[in-house]
């Protein structure tokens, strides 16, 4: 299914503009994250999609040739998983699979072998008879996943879904809920504030900040070609190079640095892979952390901007804390950005 | 056990708290069952009292569980609608429902029954009906009801699992039948095993509005105390026991499950 977004905002009661108006387009079977800080719009838009929250007048949610504005959720047709999984307490974990199905109204015998099939697919068979209570995190996360997926929803819809989890399970789980969402083949949205999570499971991701979307794109095009300097700073924590730009030549405190095109008025963005410790870099400055990360040293440097730099160093040493270090940086790895669209 | 001064006296003064609550009411059931009471024990135990009882105050006893299943059902029905409702809604005006509600907890069961009678007293046939009583007793124990179900309403993350139900496509009804309601089982159990325990005990109210056809168990037992034999009063008491004890003993279960859900 294709999903398609006219002009949707959201404004609360208050005044509260949590959704500037948005467009957006969804192709079928594609899965896109909507990344963003907290309270920047991305779960509002996610749950007027679902039909959880009435947008705005004027406002249009299509899903392929049939407008859905004014469907209440539970006819919409759409598989939510929420970010504290909304499991039914009441309910084995086969009953909250086979829910869906049941207000479907279908014939006992074909919910029980489409509850089965799901369990298989989610490997969940074990724990069938289970109590909710009686899961583990992960398991929950894995039962809304499947009870969302077993009526065969138009569109799956994920809040958060591994934010509840301890870091050590959400790693794995990421690459399994990847796995899982392209083994559905089915159109699905998710919601995140983990640029790790949106790169790993989206084919592509829409930033947003502040009720709008920045950009969207393939999360290498994200990373690669940030169009403004919020959507650099939180794909890939880009960081600023403050200092004075004069033509192609960039002023800092420790040193002067060659761009790649004229810098006045923008913002220049270096990411901490481009940034190169070696004795013939142009730039100096002081070593003020280090810290081994088994394939690789991020190490601190002041002293050449405002801000510490950061830099991954893959050498077999480090410089040492207090150590006085020449650094390098490329003129084509420099991203100069417009500063008007700076929002944060 | 026995070893220190301070644990003999604790025991002691646990066993002395246990006599002043037991021992009235052993000495009663005992005089129920005695066939003279001035005689003692030594006259011998006997039932007659009890099958007196019985012959005398069966309406009693049929009333009051009457009144309590029709009492359970209507707090159900204005209760666990209203408790959904304020759980659902929580703000200011809801707040101001509640303690509403729960105002004729404040207020003497003899006042309400005055205003009962002041507003319906020229009602007559409403007034000498067994619903006038109900109405009565349903006042005074659906803040009860309410109260129960609320608590756990508000343990559970209802809105969530309200909206979790209907992305799978259940309509509002489907959502309160299937979710709602199961979830608050354990508060609608302790509310109910309440309410009929209040409503078979209640006095103050119920001694208002009775009349002379419509005596309830403990309007019976204030009769029998007056009018009748000492043996039969008594003997009165234990069947009041036997019929509230249970119950009670239910509702400690009930609420003891639902505060665990709670917390």
């Amino acid at each position: 299914m294709t999903l398609r977004l006219t002009h949707t905002a959201k404004t609360y009661p208050d005044g509260t503009k949590a959704l500037l108006p948005t467009d957006l387009s969804v192709g079928k079977g594609e899965i896109v994250s909507l990344l963003g800080p907290s309270g920047c719009g991305k779960t509002t838009l996610l749950r007027i999609i679902a039909g959880l929250e009435t947008p705005d007048a004027g406002s249009e949610i299509w899903f392929d040739n049939d407008n859905v504005t004014p469907l209440p959720v539970e006819r919409r047709q759409v598989g939510m998983v929420f970010q504290s999984y909304a499991l039914f307490p009441n309910m084995s974990v086969r009953a909250n699979i086979g829910y869906g199905l049941k207000m479907q109204q279908l014939p006992k015998s074909e919910i029980e072998a489409r509850v089965t099939e799901v369990l298989e697919m989610c490997q969940l068979q074990p724990f069938a008879a289970r109590a909710i209570t009686a899961l583990s995190g992960g398991q929950r996360q894995r039962v809304a996943l499947a009870r969302a997926i077993a009526p065969r929803p138009r569109m799956l819809l994920l809040d958060e879904p591994l934010s509840a989890l301890d870091a050590s399970l959400r790693g794995t789980l990421r690459e399994e809920l990847a796995v899982l969402l392209r083994e559905f083949d089915i159109t699905a949205i998710f919601v995140t504030h983990d640029q790790d999570e949106a790169m790993a499971i989206a084919d592509r991701v829409a930033v947003m900040c502040q009720g709008r979307v920045l950009q969207t794109g393939t999360p290498e095009e994200l990373y690669r070609n940030p169009k403004s300097p919020f959507v650099a700073g939180f794909v890939g924590n880009a960081m600023s190079l403050r200092g004075k730009a004069d033509g192609a030549t960039l002023y800092l405190d420790g040193g002067a640095l060659t761009l790649p095109a004229r810098g006045e008025g923008q913002t220049i963005f270096v990411r901490a892979e481009d940034v190169c410790i070696g004795d013939d870099g142009p730039l100096r400055g002081k070593v003020e952390t280090v810290t081994f990360l088994g394939t690789h040293y991020k190490i601190g440097i002041s002293g050449i901007t405002s801000d510490t730099i950061a830099s991954i160093h893959a050498g077999q040493n480090a410089p040492k804390v207090g150590d006085m270090i020449n650094v390098a940086i490329k003129p084509e790895t420099l991203m100069l950005l417009p500063q008007e669209v700076d929002v944060t | 056990m026995f070893k220190s001064k301070v644990k003999i006296m604790q025991l002691a003064v646990t066993l002395l708290a246990c006599a002043f609550l037991f021992v009235p009411i052993i000495m009663s059931v005992l005089a129920g069952l005695t066939a003279n009471y001035f005689k003692g024990i030594s006259s011998g135990l006997t039932f007659k009292w009890v099958i007196e009882v019985w012959e005398l105050y069966a309406n009693s006893i049929f009333l009051s569980m009457w009144l309590a299943i029709a009492c359970l059902v209507c707090t159900l029905i204005i209760g666990l609608p209203a408790a959904y409702g304020l759980a659902r809604h929580p703000g200011w005006l809801s707040r101001l429902l509640e303690e509403f509600i729960s105002l004729p907890l404040a207020i003497p069961g003899l006042a309400l029954a005055l205003a009962l009678l002041q507003l319906y007293g020229s009602m007559k046939g409403f007034r000498a009906s067994w619903t006038f009583i109900l109405v009565g007793h349903v006042l005074y124990t659906l803040p009860f009801m309410v109260r129960s179900i609320l608590a756990v309403l508000a343990s559970i993350d209802l809105k969530t699992l309200e909206e979790g139900a209907a992305s799978l496509g259940a309509s509002p009804w489907q959502r309160f039948r299937d979710i709602v309601v199961p979830n608050a089982m354990p508060g609608i159990l302790a509310g109910s095993l309440t309410v009929v325990t209040l409503s078979i005990g209640e006095f103050n109210l119920t001694w208002m509005l009775h009349t002379p056809y419509l005596k309830t168990l403990p309007v019976g037992l204030a009769d029998s105390y007056a009018s009748m034999r000492l043996e039969i009063a008594s003997a009165y008491t234990l069947v009041f026991f036997i019929l509230i004890v249970p119950l009670l003993m239910a509702m400690q279960w009930a609420s003891a499950r639902a505060q665990r859900i709670t917390q």
